[in-house]
């Protein structure tokens, strides 16, 4: 590993953590490989997760859109309700291994804070989650889930008290905290070996996709198309089909409300080329390097920034990031409910959402695979206040 | 010897911090020049960012109050550019690498050497990242500063060896912000750094008495206050300078 994505990447992070990235980057590089260790994730991806999720032909869909074949992949049907279990899995097993207690974690859903919490029940480990206090307040549910399973929340009040600010306190907590403690980063960003760890523990998407739709179609799909906030789910969903370029990789990102505005979180198409959180890659900024106050309808989404692998393929043109609005995401959130009984997460709602503007222009004979990376029971209040229908959480 | 070497010339130096544009750059600059009329040898000026990840509760308001009075980089350079006229003490930036990088990293550097800025400090720019403006930093002779924390160990010697103008010791875990004890065995880590090199180190982090300022004093070259000058700026505003200026002497006569 050299930790470095073409030129985005490395470790921008105060001398404090150095040594502690190093410990990680060699007890992960110890690992990987390492049989006992995989076997023992696996068995948790298998039995505790319920991996391997569907990859489930949505017939209906298909019919309606009139065009290429969709498949769904069911992330959302993972324990805990999102992708973010795969990651949270292996790096609290890799934290065991270091001798680690205490895990800490940001969130902006909350699904990450959710997962993180329940590997540290299951791991008995201590357990701190960063959130912003918005975010606090927009997913009620979620605080009381974290604390149901032993995790402290706390809520940051600082900068937009968002997803942003709530990374900037978990790396300051483990610059106060290193010995016991692993810092459980929940996307593919921050300083390297973070985002090769977190996108090889995502991979198992990918992985399972290829072998599912083999077994189905007996070939290899034309689009795989996933959300981006850091981008966990979407390169989880795309690595192992880097290699096979007949596969148009689609990262989607947040628009919130158009990329002309200034409401908004699409840093692929809004941003530039920045150092932040320990990397360089694309950000949402002002001239003078100003990280700017983002906005999307989806907590999950609302981040300035974009793991450096995806500002990667972005400059390469293997993948390609387009922006979706909050109106877009919502209706599809809509349709996929009403169309195939499935509410996914207004976070992947997103990706749904290209896939019905995209699967009408092409030809029956191609194959769509769209990542489900959540599930939506989550966003059911935010998304009927949208519509201004007032209820209770 | 260059010119922020020559600040620890004469016996132990002080180096207080500010954040510019907090509350309004009339205030720094009033209480920088009370700050050099009462000793201080090096001054350190924030320039303020978004997102200061590095820095406790104190700093991170004053970055933030900074910004929404309309403080930007270029009102910084302005600001320094005239201070420099009547300051002959040398002064060095704190910031992010992407208030470097955003503005554009030689821009920004030939700009620093131009104003008479003689050194830079980034917090999120370790000894592996250096090389992003190193290069830069010497061609316009402008030393950028390297860092050492408590849990460095086995870097200390690379670091020290390779290090330019002073080395900036970080006397705890955790983020800047006072601390009533500093407990960290600073002196085996001092004691590497001299072995690997001859350039002054000055302890910053977590110092807000006289009497801390001392017992780091007899330890390093230079103690560095950050937030508790901050505190003094939070509490009187506009009218901070004069006791800016009394906090410094207290400092000063603590460490001389």
């Amino acid at each position: 590993m050299n930790g470095r994505f073409g030129i985005y990447g490395g470790q921008y992070i105060p001398e404090t953590l150095m040594n502690a990235v190093i410990e990680l980057e060699a007890a992960y590089e110890k690992f990987k490989h390492d049989k006992n260790f995989n076997d023992e994730l696996t068995k948790l991806f298998n039995e505790y997760a319920g991996r391997p999720s569907l990859l489930y032909f949505a017939e209906k869909m298909t019919r309606d859109l009139g065009g290429a074949k969709i498949y769904l992949k069911r992330e959302d049907l993972n324990h805990t309700g999102s992708h973010k279990i795969n990651n949270v899995l292996g790096q609290a097993l890799l934290a065991k291994k270091m001798g680690k207690t205490r895990l800490i974690a940001e969130t902006g859903a909350g699904q990450h804070g959710v997962a993180t919490a329940t590997a540290a029940a299951l791991f008995n480990m201590e357990c701190v989650i960063f959130m912003g206090e918005e975010d606090t307040k927009r997913q009620a549910l979620n605080v009381y889930r974290m604390k149901l399973l032993g995790a402290e929340v706390v809520p940051i009040k600082s900068g937009t008290a968002t997803l942003k600010d709530a990374v900037s306190e978990a790396f300051r907590e483990w610059t106060r905290r290193i010995s016991d403690t692993h810092y459980c980063l929940g996307s593919v960003m921050g300083p390297h070996p973070f985002p090769t760890i977190v996108r090889d523990f995502q991979a198992v998407i990918s992985k399972e996709i290829k072998t599912q739709i083999l077994q189905k179609e007996n070939r290899l799909p034309d689009y795989v198309i996933a959300c981006v906030g850091g981008g966990s789910n979407a390169i989880g969903s795309f690595y192992n089909f880097l290699e096979d370029k007949s596969v148009k990789l689609i990262g989607c990102e947040a628009a919130g409300r158009g990329v002309e505005t200034f409401e908004t979180a699409a840093t692929i198409t809004t941003g530039r080329a920045g150092i932040f959180h320990g990397m360089k890659s694309y950000f949402c900024q002002d001239k003078f390097g100003g990280i700017a106050p983002v906005y999307s309808i989806s907590a999950g989404l609302d981040y300035p920034g974009i793991g450096p692998e995806h500002a990667f393929l972005n400059d390469t043109g293997r993948a390609e990031y387009v922006p979706i609005t909050d109106e877009e995401a919502v209706s599809a959130f809509e349709y996929l409910s009403k169309t195939e009984g499935i509410i996914p997460a207004i976070e992947s709602a997103h990706a749904v959402a290209y896939a019905q503007k995209l699967a009408p222009t092409l030809p029956k004979d191609k194959i769509i695979v769209i990542t489900i990376s959540g599930r939506g029971d989550k966003d059911c209040a935010s998304v009927a206040k949208y519509r201004g229908v007032d209820i209770d959480e | 010897m260059n010119k922020i070497q020559n600040a620890f010339a004469q016996g132990k130096a002080f180096i207080p911090f500010i954040t510019c544009g907090y509350p309004n750059l009339e205030t720094t600059a009033a209480c920088v020049r009370e700050m050099v009329k009462n000793g201080a040898d090096l001054i350190e000026l924030g320039i303020p960012f978004s997102d200061p990840t590095a820095e406790g509760v104190v700093i991170q308001e004053a970055n933030l109050k900074a910004l929404q009075g309309g403080v930007t980089t270029e009102k910084v350079f302005d600001f320094v550019k005239n201070l420099r006229e009547e300051i002959s003490v040398p002064m060095i930036f704190m910031t992010y690498a992407n208030v470097v990088f955003g503005y554009g990293a030689e821009k920004f550097i030939s700009t620093c050497a131009k104003i008479g800025i003689d050194g830079i400090i980034l917090p999120d720019l370790p000894f592996e990242e250096k090389n992003e403006f190193l290069p830069l930093c010497r061609k316009y002779n402008v030393n950028l500063i390297s860092m050492i924390a408590p849990t460095s160990e086995n870097r200390i010697a690379k670091i020290s060896s390779a290090a330019e103008g002073f080395l900036y010791i970080v006397s705890s875990l955790g983020v800047t912000g006072t601390r009533s004890e500093i407990t960290t065995d600073l002196a085996p880590m001092i004691k590497i750094v001299r072995e690997n090199t001859k350039i002054p180190c000055a302890i910053g982090f977590g110092i807000s008495t006289p009497e801390q300022a001392k017992k780091m004093s007899t330890l390093a070259d230079g103690v560095i206050v950050g937030s508790a000058i901050i505190k003094i700026i939070s509490k009187y505003a506009e009218n901070a300078a004069p006791f800016v200026g009394e906090f410094t002497k207290n400092i000063k006569d603590a460490i001389s």
